[in-house]
């Protein structure tokens, strides 16, 4: 990895990495049952987020789940509102609600919208799932935060494809004039989108056609710009300290990913962004993430 | 006789709100570079740390203030209606009427009077538009006495209001005893041959336009609809039934906007006889302000005119 990040290790002793890799692992696990209960939903995106969610959620953001409505908590955006079952796992296995009502999701009167409803859910700090819009209320956020003297940070996760929103460079230029270093944005850089272009990439697809460049584009926005693995706990643990240290900018995290991360059939494939799962796709995802094999009545659905 | 001019909306937007955050550090004013149009730098002069500018980028100014207001403080949106309703509108619709934050849009520039620029900056239905948008309110007041009461009222209610302020002066209808009473229609004129009803700056016009009528024996009962969504419904069937015979006159177009709204609840509570005053299915050309009101049929003497052949037709 290249970026101000290189060099930088972590706080975190190996206790808390495997602590977070568990909990990551989790998540996944959730996302694929969930999804496959729901018969809808998104996977790849959820799964190359995890271990993002994982550190954010058990580790960088200061937050009481027991009081979602804290005013000095941290706040959280998915800005890439379709990965939101992972989003709602992570909140489950850090207490926000019982991970049993996972299984509501996307269900009639559910809490567990398809995409974030922040009327719906307390601790939900913003509704999402039009792509490009997160990072805008996740910068009014912080800079409602400046103004108000509450001392929060405000995170916010894109995905690369969402990046071809013009509005995330409207923000990201708002951003820098306005200095707001409680600004986090962590980008999900998994090099697929939902289709894309055609081309000779993976599947006959190309990556998303802004990156390539992502980081010298937030940098030439004025922002600071860190770059890890984003499935390497320990670093993304690094990283989201040294975040968590402003120097005058907002930060831009830039995720290394792989799409559908963790189910070794759904990997760096586009067409895991959403797809039913078959039986003994289940069967698979769960053994590729170390879960006994699943009763035929739950693979079967 | 016509009733007298007033101040321009615009200016009463920039004071109205500054003194109301003088009062209240929770008001933030939002710009997309245009606070010297909309007079939102009377805003900036009198509170510059709250006076966030957000440059020629109004979908994520929305977005922003979306942000803002979950932290508890409460934005004005300071730019043209064409920017802040259609650029803009999926922000509106996802962040601010989905969520019910509490974002007050307030731009300038509704209707005919943009200084002279053309289609581009003409938007002729963003009442239909927003009074669409389940979650969001609607207000056009009819004048700047009127545009104060209601700034002030946008300040204290709790949720997202859509608020179309006019840009240039225009006919003051009220006096300072008025009081605006939010989703309350006013009755102005009392008649007996046909109900006349208007919203925004047409208001003052088409209470012109009565006086011409009652000139010819013609008795128009008026009622002004400062609130569109929600809408009077009650006032609404009482001045149908009072005449038996309603026009709507608008300075939008009359689909969708207050002629719709009017439409609709007539034909399930009351129906009755209805014809729509305003822009027919068009875009607006540039051109001076009393120009445009003559061409678009919406000065007092076109809508007068307009009315006595709407009766004569339908007797
Ligand atoms: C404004 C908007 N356009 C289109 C979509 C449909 N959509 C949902 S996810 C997605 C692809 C997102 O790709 P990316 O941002 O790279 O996310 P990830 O790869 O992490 O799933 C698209 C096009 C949307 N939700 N919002
Ligand atoms: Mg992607």
């Amino acid at each position: 990895m290249s970026g101000a990040s290189a060099g930088t290790t972590t706080h975190a002793d190996a206790g808390e990495v495997a602590r977070l890799e568990e909990v990551a692992r989790r998540i996944r696990v959730h996302v694929v049952r969930v999804v496959n209960h729901a018969r809808g939903g998104h996977l790849g995106g959820p799964l190359s987020a995890a271990d993002l969610l994982a550190a954010l959620y058990f580790h960088a953001m200061r937050v009481r789940p027991e009081d979602p409505d804290w005013p000095d908590r941290d706040r959280f955006v998915l800005s890439k509102g379709h990965s939101s079952i992972g989003l709602y796992a992570a909140m489950a296995l850090r207490g926000y609600f019982p991970e049993e009502e996972l299984l509501t999701f996307d269900a009639a009167h559910s809490r567990l919208q398809g995409h974030p409803d922040m009327t719906r859910l307390p601790g939900l700090d913003m509704s999402t799932g039009s792509l490009g819009m997160g990072i805008s209320a996740a910068m009014g956020i912080a800079l409602g935060g400046r103004l108000t003297g509450h001392d929060i940070r405000a995170f916010v996760m894109l995905g690369d494809g969402e990046c071809q929103e013009g509005e995330v460079w409207e923000a990201a230029m708002a951003a820098a004039k306005y200095r707001l270093d409680n600004l986090v944005a962590i980008i999900d850089h998994n090099r697929l989108q939902q289709f894309g272009w055609h081309g000779d990439g993976p599947d006959g697809r190309l990556p998303p056609q802004v990156p390539g460049e992502l980081a010298g584009k937030w940098r030439a926005f004025g922002w600071r710009v860190l770059e890890v693995d984003g499935h390497d706990m320990a670093a993304i643990l690094g990283v989201l300290d040294e975040a968590a240290h402003g120097d005058g900018r907002p930060t831009a995290v830039i995720a290394d990913t792989v799409k559908g991360k963790g189910v070794s059939f759904m990997e760096g494939h586009y067409f895991w962004h959403t797809r039913l799962i078959k039986p003994e796709e289940f069967a698979q995802a769960m053994a590729d993430l170390g879960e006994p094999a699943p009763a035929a009545e739950e693979a079967a659905r | 006789m016509t009733l007298p001019m007033g101040r321009p909306m615009r200016e009463i937007f920039g004071e109205t709100v500054a003194e109301l955050a003088t009062d209240d550090p929770r008001i933030v004013m939002l710009d997309g570079d245009v606070g010297s149009s909309t007079r939102g730098d009377i805003f900036e002069q009198a509170h510059p740390d709250r006076y966030l500018q957000m440059g020629i980028a109004e979908q994520n100014m929305l977005g922003v203030a979306a942000g803002l207001a979950t932290m508890g403080l409460i934005p004005f949106i300071s730019t043209f209606v064409s920017f802040a309703v259609v650029r803009p509108l999926d922000q509106i619709r996802v962040l601010i009427a989905q969520t019910g934050l509490n974002v007050k849009i307030t731009p300038g520039y509704a209707g005919l009077f943009t200084g002279m620029t053309g289609m581009s900056h003409i938007i002729v239905d963003d009442v239909s538009i927003m009074r669409a948008m389940p979650g969001m309110v609607t207000v056009s007041p009819a004048d700047d006495v009127e545009a104060a009461q209601v700034l002030r009222w946008a300040a204290a209610y709790q949720g997202p209001v859509y608020v179309r302020l006019v840009r240039d002066a225009t006919q003051r209808l009220f006096d300072e005893s008025y009081r605006f009473e939010f989703g309350r229609a006013v009755t102005i004129r009392e008649g007996r041959d046909v109900t006349l009803v208007s919203t925004g700056a047409q208001t003052p016009r088409t209470v012109d336009a009565a006086e011409l009528l009652a000139a010819e024996g013609i008795d128009a009962h008026v009622v002004h609809v400062p609130t569109i969504k929600p809408l009077d419904v009650a006032a609404i069937v009482a001045a149908a039934d009072r005449t038996g015979r309603v026009i709507t006159v608008e300075e939008h177009t009359v689909i969708g906007g207050l002629g719709g709204a009017v439409a609709e609840t007539l034909g399930e509570h009351r129906p009755t006889r209805i014809d729509r005053i305003g822009l027919q299915d068009l875009y607006i050309q540039s051109g001076p302000n009393d120009a445009l009101l003559d061409i678009y049929g919406l000065s007092a003497a076109r809508v007068s005119d307009r009315v006595r052949e709407l009766l004569a037709a339908s007797r």
